[in-house]
């Protein structure tokens, strides 16, 4: 089981708040997400599907259950540790403001490497930037390139350090469809040509069909799975989750 | 658009906390000032009522020579005691009393050492039994010349008792009394206002003080009861004739208050000169303040615009935020500067020894002017914000908070003009009219120009200052960070740089002088051996004349020489003068070519005063000195004043007139073959009954010479002090925003790996920066000032131009460690960011 997920998440329940204030985002979810595939969670707003992404990455404790990181479990671990991992072992794309201003793109992918204070293997960067098509835009700062661009960046900058899993919160809601293709199709050939394993939270049917699986949730639960879906597929699972509820 | 102002006002808290917290600190300079000033101005009134408690009129001849409290000490002139019986023949005077009472008796204590003053005189006066306010603690009053008494204060500062055998200095050199009483005053007090006294009988305290016996310095007169003092005076005065002053209590009481007073209002001008400057620091923390907090409100004041609210309604909106941040500051600076004025008043009244302050109180000039200074400098920094704001277009709300670098043309432009403007002012300043204020305003001129040029020069030195920390990631984030918004590290380093460039300024002229009086002292003094003490009183320390001759007769002592100091008027002019025992001695101590020995009817005068008044050699002088009757010299020699001391040298029987009858200063050279080893401990034994002073080697009489100036330094140091903590403050305030603004870069940092101590390392390296950066500014503009007030004064004999590289560099080194602890608080709260939520801000 450890060497075959990336990520596993076992009976994690979200609280916030109290007594009447109480909201469970996050009621007993477990779920396994597979090295060198790409995963989406999908669901209404409100679902949890974001939670449970925090939750999985490290970016936010957990009320019960365990959330495990390759070998890892994430746990319990202190400020340290969660730094670490989240350098070293997870890549993050969102939505937007991804880049650092001051930095310029080749700055920018470099920066978790650098905080690490490691050397990118040159043969991975050269290939990491090639698919990433960026070209002679990289001395470039982000206020000098286009969303997509910049949407390229934050996922070369997720690549580099060849994280057990990449994150990505809706990486393409604040883009145009062409560009938002661009950006699918390349996370796509990551997983496909890499290994990669990346799992994406996201609404869009569209997206959710360049994935392996997609994970639908609804009330922090659970409540269907698909397997290489189709836009179309993904749409009628959407709509009979409408309906169930 | 009244309640939404305040509200805004309540929602940013800490900001407006250290924007109001540098109008405190600068309000509490002001209100101090004023409350200390008011306070001791009491105390004196009180003081000098009290002191002339018991004379209804006083009865003084004319002093020859006029000097008020800020020039020096005046000398009283001795009236002849057939005054006293005049006096009393008056109608109306029930009591007429010869005193004696002058400054300059000196007690030496029970350690040897002589009790010092830092203030109050030490008076030296006749015992005519006790008055109404006096009551005798111990003993009795002096009936014999070998006896005296003294105050409380003086018994107990010296460690003496009745029947103890005690020491006095004079006029004349030691003297050694049998101590027969102690007195002290009503409502248990030793003193009044820590004034030393010690009464001789009559005829010895004439002796000793005034130089010959009877001779009284005033008669004091009570009035028969129900008879107007004014009236006696006027009585009086007719009688005398017009060489007496004649003047009643009240009056005399209100002239030496007035007199102390324009002392104190001279130290109320360098607080509010200080308090100045820490406002004009404060203004630059306001105005960023302010520009940020429009910056931050911009979708909320378009909101306000697109609803409908007029650009005058956004421009006050702004303007009474900053009028209520400035009237709170105000009476919280208030309030402090009535705690700090009381502290002053308590440390000057420990440190002069005695005194008893006034209680405490706020005169209506510390109120108005703490309320004004403090509400006007708040709302003129927040002026220019306010018009920005007021030109944030409607459409603003609906767009994204895009606040593009505005070109920093237009602020180039001005700051060059404006700096040009000051240093114009400041040339014309120092090198034509030599006005003071016209050089200060050109010192403040430049530095709003200089201040304007900040962001454009902060690009390149920003940057290159930033390398030094660029090793690691966190160094080099903060290094980027620093240069991202160039018009706020700019004015947050030009605040930083006021207060530095002005202490670095102060250093530049101070070191330059000492180095310029040292180098002149290296190459003018040549006697190995300098009898003199240090002055920390109105009188300089005096030894017995007697030491020179007897100097002059240890063996290996080549020549020995000594220097009387006073103020005389010459030719109706008021100077100073010197005396010397033996001009030929002293020449040679100077390593002159040897003048002639002064005849009593001689003076010597340098070259300099012969040519600016157009004498020569021959030209005959006359001369007023403190007492006696005006004589005429001749000038027999002419010297370089550089190289010798002072400007006028008189002959020894001159002293016999002057206020200090014994030698200040003595110079002594050693024969060829001599060694110090075998003179100095002779000298210093011969020194030994006159207490007050020491004998040195010539270089620590040179290094004591010049110790003033690094007291001055340390004073200035002390007092910018507080517009540097109001620049630190600003560092605080720029960062604090900073961390505010990148909350999601910082979120995004820490999702991607940047530790807790890798972000307050980065947060530390932008305060670093930026203070650095400011001290440097503050380096460069403040050795530049300086050296042109050097430039300017190579005339008055300030030839060399020292830059001090060791404290400019530790001012560097200070600015650092000051970021770093300016980075403390938003470091930590740039580390403690959740994440999460970080993420997620808007």
């Amino acid at each position: 089981m450890i060497g075959t997920n990336a990520a596993r998440a076992d009976d994690v329940w979200k609280v916030y708040g109290k007594e009447e204030a109480r909201v469970v985002a996050l009621r007993g979810v477990s779920a396994s997400f597979e090295r060198g595939k790409f995963t989406a969670i999908m669901g209404p707003s409100g679902s949890g599907k974001s939670t449970l992404m925090h939750c999985l990455a490290g970016l936010d404790t957990v009320t019960r259950g365990t959330v495990h990181i390759g070998g890892t479990e994430v746990t319990g671990l202190g400020d340290k540790a969660l730094t670490r991992l989240r350098r070293d072992r997870v890549g993050f794309i969102f939505q937007q403001f991804n880049l650092l201003p001051t930095l310029t793109a080749a700055e920018n992918i470099r920066l978790p490497l650098d905080i690490a204070g490691k050397k990118p293997d040159p043969q991975w960067w050269d290939t990491v930037i090639g698919t990433v098509g960026l070209g002679d835009r990289l001395g470039h700062r982000p206020s000098q390139l286009s969303g997509g661009q910049q949407q390229r960046v934050a996922c070369a900058r997720a690549l580099m350090s060849r994280p057990d899993v990449i994150f990505a919160d809706e990486p393409t809601g604040n883009l145009d469809s062409k560009a938002g293709a661009e950006i699918l199709a390349f996370l796509r050939s990551s997983v496909l040509e890499h290994g990669q394993t990346i799992v994406m939270v996201t609404h869009d049917p569209v997206a959710a069909s360049y994935t392996d699986r997609v994970v639908f949730l609804a009330d922090g639960e659970i409540v269907a799975e698909l397997e290489n879906p189709t836009p179309e597929s993904v749409l009628e699972q959407m709509k009979a989750g409408e309906v169930l509820v | 658009m009244l309640r939404a102002t305040l509200k805004s006002l309540l929602a940013r808290k800490l900001r407006l906390v250290l924007s109001g917290l540098a109008v405190v600190l600068g309000v509490m300079f002001v209100a101090g000032a004023f409350v200390t000033t008011d306070t001791l101005g009491r105390t004196f009134d009180k003081l000098f009522t009290e002191g002339y408690a018991t004379t209804d009129v006083a009865v003084k001849a004319k002093p020859k020579i006029a000097v008020s409290e800020m020039d020096g000490e005046q000398v009283e002139t001795p009236l002849p005691a057939s005054v006293v019986d005049t006096v009393r023949q008056v109608p109306g005077v029930r009591q007429a009393t010869g005193v004696v009472a002058t400054d300059g008796a000196r007690v030496i204590g029970s350690d040897g050492k002589v009790v010092t003053s830092y203030g109050p005189p030490r008076i030296g006066m006749n015992w005519v039994g006790t008055d109404d306010i006096m009551e005798m603690r111990q003993g009795r009053g002096p009936d014999k010349d070998t006896e005296i008494a003294v105050n409380e204060a003086v018994a107990k500062a010296a460690g003496i008792k009745v029947g103890d055998r005690v020491g006095v200095l004079t006029q004349l050199p030691k003297k050694t009394f049998t101590l027969v009483g102690v007195w002290g005053y009503t409502d248990n007090r030793d003193s009044i206002g820590g004034v030393q006294e010690v009464a001789f009988t009559t005829p010895v305290a004439q002796r000793l003080m005034l130089g010959e016996t009877g001779v009284f310095t005033q008669v004091t007169v009570r009035t028969d009861d129900g008879v107007e003092a004014s009236g006696v005076r006027d009585r009086i005065a007719t009688r005398m004739g017009s060489g007496y002053d004649v003047k009643t209590g009240e009056q005399l009481a209100a002239e030496s208050s007035a007199q102390f007073k324009e002392a104190l209002g001279f130290f109320n001008n360098i607080l509010l000169g200080f308090a100045g400057v820490a406002l004009f620091v404060g203004t630059f923390l306001i105005l960023n303040t302010f520009s940020i907090i429009v910056a931050q409100r911009t979708r909320e004041l378009a909101l306000m615009r697109a609803l409908g609210a007029g650009r005058r309604q956004v421009i006050n909106s702004v303007l009474i935020e900053a009028l209520v941040i400035g009237l709170i500051a105000a009476v919280l600076g208030l309030g402090a500067g009535v705690g700090v004025g009381a502290l002053l008043v308590t440390l000057f009244g420990s440190m002069s020894g005695g005194l008893d302050p006034a209680p405490v109180g706020v005169p209506l000039a510390a109120i108005l002017s703490s309320l004004i200074v403090g509400v006007v400098v708040t709302v003129i920094a927040a002026v220019l914000p306010a018009l920005r704001a007021s030109r944030i277009s409607p459409i603003a709300a609906m767009q994204d908070v895009a606040t593009p670098d505005r070109p920093l043309t237009k602020v180039t432009i001005t700051g060059a003009v404006i700096g040009a403007a000051g240093a114009t002012m400041l040339g014309v300043g120092l090198y034509g009219t030599s006005s003071l204020w016209l050089i200060l305003a050109g010192v403040l001129v430049t530095f709003i120009g200089v201040a304007l040029l900040t962001p454009l020069i902060s690009k390149p030195v920003v940057s290159g200052l930033g390398r030094l920390f660029s090793w690691s990631v966190p160094g080099r984030l903060g290094r980027l960070n620093s240069g991202r918004n160039p018009r706020r590290t700019a004015i947050t380093a030009a605040a930083l740089m006021v207060g530095i460039a002005l202490v670095t300024g102060v250093t530049v002229v101070m070191d330059s002088a000492k180095s310029s009086l040292v180098a002149q002292a290296e190459n003018t003094v040549k006697a190995e051996i300098v009898i003199g003490g240090d002055q920390n009183g109105p009188r300089p320390p005096t030894f017995d004349d007697a030491v020179l001759a007897q100097a002059t007769a240890v063996p290996g002592v080549r020549s020995a020489a000594g220097v009387w100091n006073d103020q005389a008027l010459v030719n109706g002019e008021r100077t100073y003068i010197n005396a010397t025992d033996n001009l030929a001695k002293l020449s040679d101590a100077f390593g002159q070519t040897t003048l002639p020995a002064l005849k009593p009817d001689q003076l010597a005068v340098s070259t300099q005063e012969v040519a600016e008044h157009g004498w020569a050699v021959g030209s005959v002088l006359k001369v007023q000195l403190p007492r006696g009757e005006e004589r005429s010299y001749t000038i027999v020699a002419t010297y370089d004043e550089d190289a010798m001391p002072g400007s006028y040298l008189l002959p020894l029987a001159a002293t016999r007139d002057f206020g200090l009858t014994q030698p200040i200063l003595g110079f002594v050279r050693l024969a060829d073959g001599a060694t110090m080893a075998q003179v100095l401990p002779q000298v210093k034994a011969l020194v030994a009954d006159s207490p007050e002073v020491n004998a040195t080697d010539r270089s620590s009489y040179i290094n004591q010479q010049v110790g003033m100036f690094d007291t001055i330094i340390t004073m200035v140091q002390v007092l910018l002090g507080l517009a540097i903590l109001i620049a630190v403050l600003g560092v605080v305030n720029t960062l604090a925003l900073s961390v505010l603004e990148r909350t999601r870069e910082l979120g995004l940092l820490r999702a991607v790996g940047l530790g807790r101590a890798q972000t307050m390392r980065m947060v530390t390296v932008e305060a670093v920066v930026i203070s650095v950066f400011g001290a440097l500014l503050g380096v460069v503009v403040g050795a530049g000032l300086g050296s042109a007030v050097v430039q300017a004064l190579d005339g008055e004999g300030i030839t060399d131009l020292v830059l001090p590289w060791t404290q400019m560099g530790l001012y560097l080194v200070l600015a650092a460690l000051v970021g770093i602890l300016a980075a403390v608080l938003p470091a930590i709260k740039a580390a403690r960011l959740n994440v999460l939520a970080a993420i997620a801000h808007d």
